[in-house]
């Protein structure tokens, strides 16, 4: 009896129950906290909340418990009750240059205005595993505090080089209202702001790696890492009954401008141009190459010719978002077999053809 | 000083907006079909209970909204169950809600919509004062089996003439929802009118 | 209705996004075969698990709809099972696995074998909308080729399949040309399922949620799979009936028994399979 797929819901159901068992792991081992994911898993739960596009780090750290650690997976998740949340208000563009900076580094200057911060990086570390930290023995050292405090004052390296005209400004128009991709779909071409917004939300490995091939000649745009800073800014609405901006509460972001150079065109004169990044809390990996993709992006504003996959706007943005791609490759999980058999009869046909015309060609060729 | 209050809107809003919605899809649908819509308790100044239906059904923040002069008492009504941003301008409106189907603007002032994105073009809310199925005009093309008649009281002819016209359009077009006090009939663009 | 989901909104959408989705499905009706973009939101099923067909389902469902879901045409598939349990649990809807007594059919890869009538609406599940994809992979120009319905590029490629197989080498997702004016794809149901669409007295809609497009075929429109004078369209067939039901009018799936070459072929529409099995009657008789 053809009884392979019947029972559906139990199935269904088990293997629920089979993933919250999985979930939980030895019951012998205590459970993680959203506090511990939150405090100990600060990047990934950064990571989930700058591409499932929600601020929310007990949010991010559930969707990682839940996802297993599977962090696509939990963008997802909080992608899906970010769907359901009411939209109050619009924030007033975040102002960077008054954040609250815990890293400001430059690489186009020995130093400048307010100094280098190095901050909580990698960067200097040699990656030596350490096992100290596996027999969870390591007493955490206590930073020394500097001589005297940053610096209020910490202009943004463009900014400086603005003085001299030897970077653009930014473009008019880009100060008027910013579409919102996840209420109206992308059509082509899209304008800077959807651009930056689907890059934000866009899949950090993807991004790593396009990024990545217009360093190594799939593309021509001499990037500088203009400035990386990261640290706290404030976020303000305008609530319409006030009519003046308010101060809602205060975000981490890591913000990279990239600075390229620029020979010039037909209607601009050499100069510097910029690539933008920006995510939520300390994801400098994924701003520095959203601020690498967006640079090559803007190719058609420049009047550059567009010959490298990171130039392509609709190949590159189409398939940026984790969310999207992951589930269009794994549904091809769901059974396919009306389709197949559909190709199956189709290739049977096919077959038989080639095979009738092959033993007509060899019976003539006898006959020769 | 007594402000005189604002009739309500839906009783159900998740309920009632589905059903009127469904109304309007099977009308669209079936063109010249004429379907009744379910009653308001109260009906706004200016408007038949039907095209407030369709209002609340369908409008918000996201439709700017054009209306002729007859429908303008309703402004205040449809911005506040609505949200929607009332334009002065025919060519930004994705509704225009004329209340007086005596008294056409003039249709060619609305968006048609591009070839790329025809969608674009806007839909017509036309309030007459009766419909008729049977008689009238005779109507083709998808969402019809054979053919179908459909006449209105209280139409301007121009409306018949001006969607015969937009055989020629298509797929550009005006989609037009007729609006008798309490049913509705379609005209989709893809409609094959001839007199 | 005290059955749904807590803390969500009936069937799950807020009102605005049903509107919008409800004014989209309009547009889609009113230029049939057209791809009409709407702004398609993240839903808890992954997206390419048919997230377009639930969004169009969720925003014209109502509390009197009856509801059936199928995948591969079974209603038992866990697809199918899934999509319904979430419909059940946000709208606390009735459902079922009759074709004839459902209002609203929620499809993926197949059209029910029993003939719609007028007022059912099925939704088809779409993971790819644009029947131009696999000869022009961008959009802004396949839009173009639509805005001109400029189709040089879908009949060239018919013509060759002919010139180096002798048949249009396409099993499923065979386009259409819907009206007389759009080439559209039918979602991934065989070709077999192809003339249903055409005057069907349902109403047809198309969710693709990834992709962000919802298109329709209002009833009765004329519905034309793509072909040449001399070769004209022709669906599968198969040597063999049903070996459940007897049938040799429906699709059938072939079902492998054992590893050397047993084959067994069987419905793909559970439903239709179940009401014709000729033993039928008799079990009901004796129940």
């Amino acid at each position: 009896m053809y009884v392979a797929i019947k029972g559906g819901e139990t199935a269904i159901d088990n293997a629920h129950a089979l993933l919250a068992e999985k979930r939980r792991g030895n019951p012998a081992v205590p459970e993680l906290s959203l506090t511990q994911i939150s405090e100990q898993m600060a990047l990934a739960v950064d990571r989930v909340m700058t591409e499932g596009s929600v601020y929310d780090r007990e949010l991010a750290a559930l969707a990682i418990k839940q996802a297993r650690g599977d962090l696509v997976e939990a963008i997802f998740l909080l992608r899906a009750y970010r769907t359901t949340l009411p939209r109050l208000a619009t924030s007033e563009p975040l102002d960077t240059a008054a954040m609250a900076v815990q890293r400001r580094i430059s690489a186009t200057f020995k130093d400048l205005p307010g100094g280098q911060v190095l901050g909580p990086t990698f960067d200097y570390t040699h990656r030596l595993l350490d096992f100290t930290l596996a027999a969870n023995g390591q007493d955490v050292p206590t930073p020394e505090p500097a001589d005297e405090p940053l610096s209020a004052d910490l202009p943004r390296v463009a900014e400086l080089l603005n003085q001299e005209g030897l970077i653009e400004t930014a473009e008019d128009g880009e100060d008027g209202p910013v579409g919102d991709l996840t209420r109206e779909p992308l059509t082509f071409p899209a304008g800077r702001d959807l651009r930056l917004q689907a890059l934000a939300r866009g899949d950090e490995g993807y991004l790593l790696a396009l990024g990545y091939s217009t360093q190594r000649g799939y593309g021509n745009s001499h990037p500088f890492a203009g400035e990386i800073r990261m640290g706290e800014v404030t976020v303000e609405i305008v609530p319409e009954e006030l009519g003046f901006p308010v101060e809602i509460g205060t975000v981490t972001v890591t913000e990279c401008e990239m600075i390229n150079q620029f020979k010039g065109s037909k209607t601009q004169p050499p100069q510097f141009t910029r690539g933008y990044g920006l995510a939520f809390g300390e994801a400098e990996r994924k701003a520095m190459s959203m601020a690498l993709v967006d640079r090559a992006l803007r190719c058609r504003e420049l009047g550059e010719e567009a010959t490298v996959p990171a130039q392509d706007e609709e190949f590159v943005l189409s398939h940026a978002d984790s969310v999207e791609a992951q589930g269009f490759v794994q549904h091809l999980k769901l059974p396919h077999y009306v389709d197949f058999q559909s190709e199956l009869v189709l290739v049977r046909a096919l077959r038989a053809e080639a095979e009738a015309r092959a033993e007509q060609e060899k019976g003539s060729e006898e006959k020769e | 000083m007594s402000v005189p209050s604002l009739a309500t809107g839906f009783d159900d809003p998740v309920q009632d907006g589905q059903r009127v919605f469904r109304a309007v899809l099977d009308a669209m649908s079936r063109p010249g079909r004429i379907v009744p819509l379910p009653r308001l308790p109260e009906i706004p100044a200016g408007l038949h209970a039907s095209s407030a239906a369709v209002a609340l059904a369908l409008l918000d923040l996201e439709t700017p909204v054009w209306l002729d002069e007859a429908a303008s008492p309703a402004a205040k009504w449809l911005r506040f169950h609505c949200g929607s941003p009332l334009t002065a301008a025919a060519g930004d409106a994705a509704f225009a809600l004329i209340a007086d189907g005596t008294r056409l603007p003039d249709l060619d002032l609305f968006p048609i919509g591009t070839p790329d994105y025809p969608e674009r073009g806007t839909t017509l809310l036309i309030q007459v004062a009766a419909l008729a199925k049977g008689r009238g005009h005779r109507l083709r093309g998808p969402g019809i089996e054979h053919e179908t008649f459909l006449d209105a009281e209280g139409l301007d002819e121009a409306l018949w003439r001006h969607m015969a016209q937009g055989r020629d359009r298509f797929p550009l077009g005006h989609d037009v929802m007729l609006l008798s006090p309490d049913a509705l009939a379609c005209l989709p663009r893809s409609i094959i009118l001839e007199d | 209705m005290s059955a749904t989901l807590e803390g969500y909104n009936f069937a799950y959408l807020d009102e605005q996004t049903k509107r919008m989705i409800r004014r989209a499905v309009l547009k889609a009706v009113a230029i049939p075969g057209y791809q009409v973009p709407f702004g398609s939101r993240e839903m808890p099923l992954p997206y390419g698990w048919g997230t377009g067909g639930i969004q169009v389902t969720a925003s014209i469902i109502g509390a009197d709809d009856v509801l059936k879901v199928i995948d591969q045409g079974a209603d038992d598939t866990t697809n199918a099972v899934s999509i319904r349990r979430f419909f059940r649990r946000t709208a606390g809807v009735a459902t079922t696995t009759r074709t004839e007594e459902a209002t609203l059919i929620q499809t993926r890869h197949r059209i029910p074998e029993t003939p719609l009538r007028e007022g059912q609406i099925l939704v088809y599940q779409v993971p790819i909308p644009e029947p131009l994809r696999w000869l022009e992979p961008r959009e802004t120009e396949t839009r173009k080729m639509h805005a001109f319905a400029d189709y040089g590029i879908m009949h060239v490629k018919l013509y060759e399949d002919i010139a180096r197989f002798g048949r249009i080498a396409t099993g499923y997702n065979y386009p259409v040309m819907v009206n007389g004016r759009y080439i559209m794809s039918p979602s991934p149901i065989p070709k077999f399922d192809n003339p249903k669409m055409d005057r069907n007295p349902a109403l047809q809609l198309f969710g693709a949620g990834r992709e962000k497009r919802i298109y329709a075929v209002p009833p009765y429109t004329r519905v034309e799979s793509l072909d040449f004078e001399d070769h004209p369209f022709e669906i599968e067939r198969w040597e063999r009936a049903c070996a459940l039901c007897g049938s040799t009018e429906s699709f059938l799936d072939e079902v492998v028994m054992d590893d050397r070459g047993g084959r067994m072929f069987v419905c793909s529409d559970t439903d239709y399979c179940e009401s014709h099995r000729p033993d039928r009657s008799e079990q009901e008789a004796a129940e």
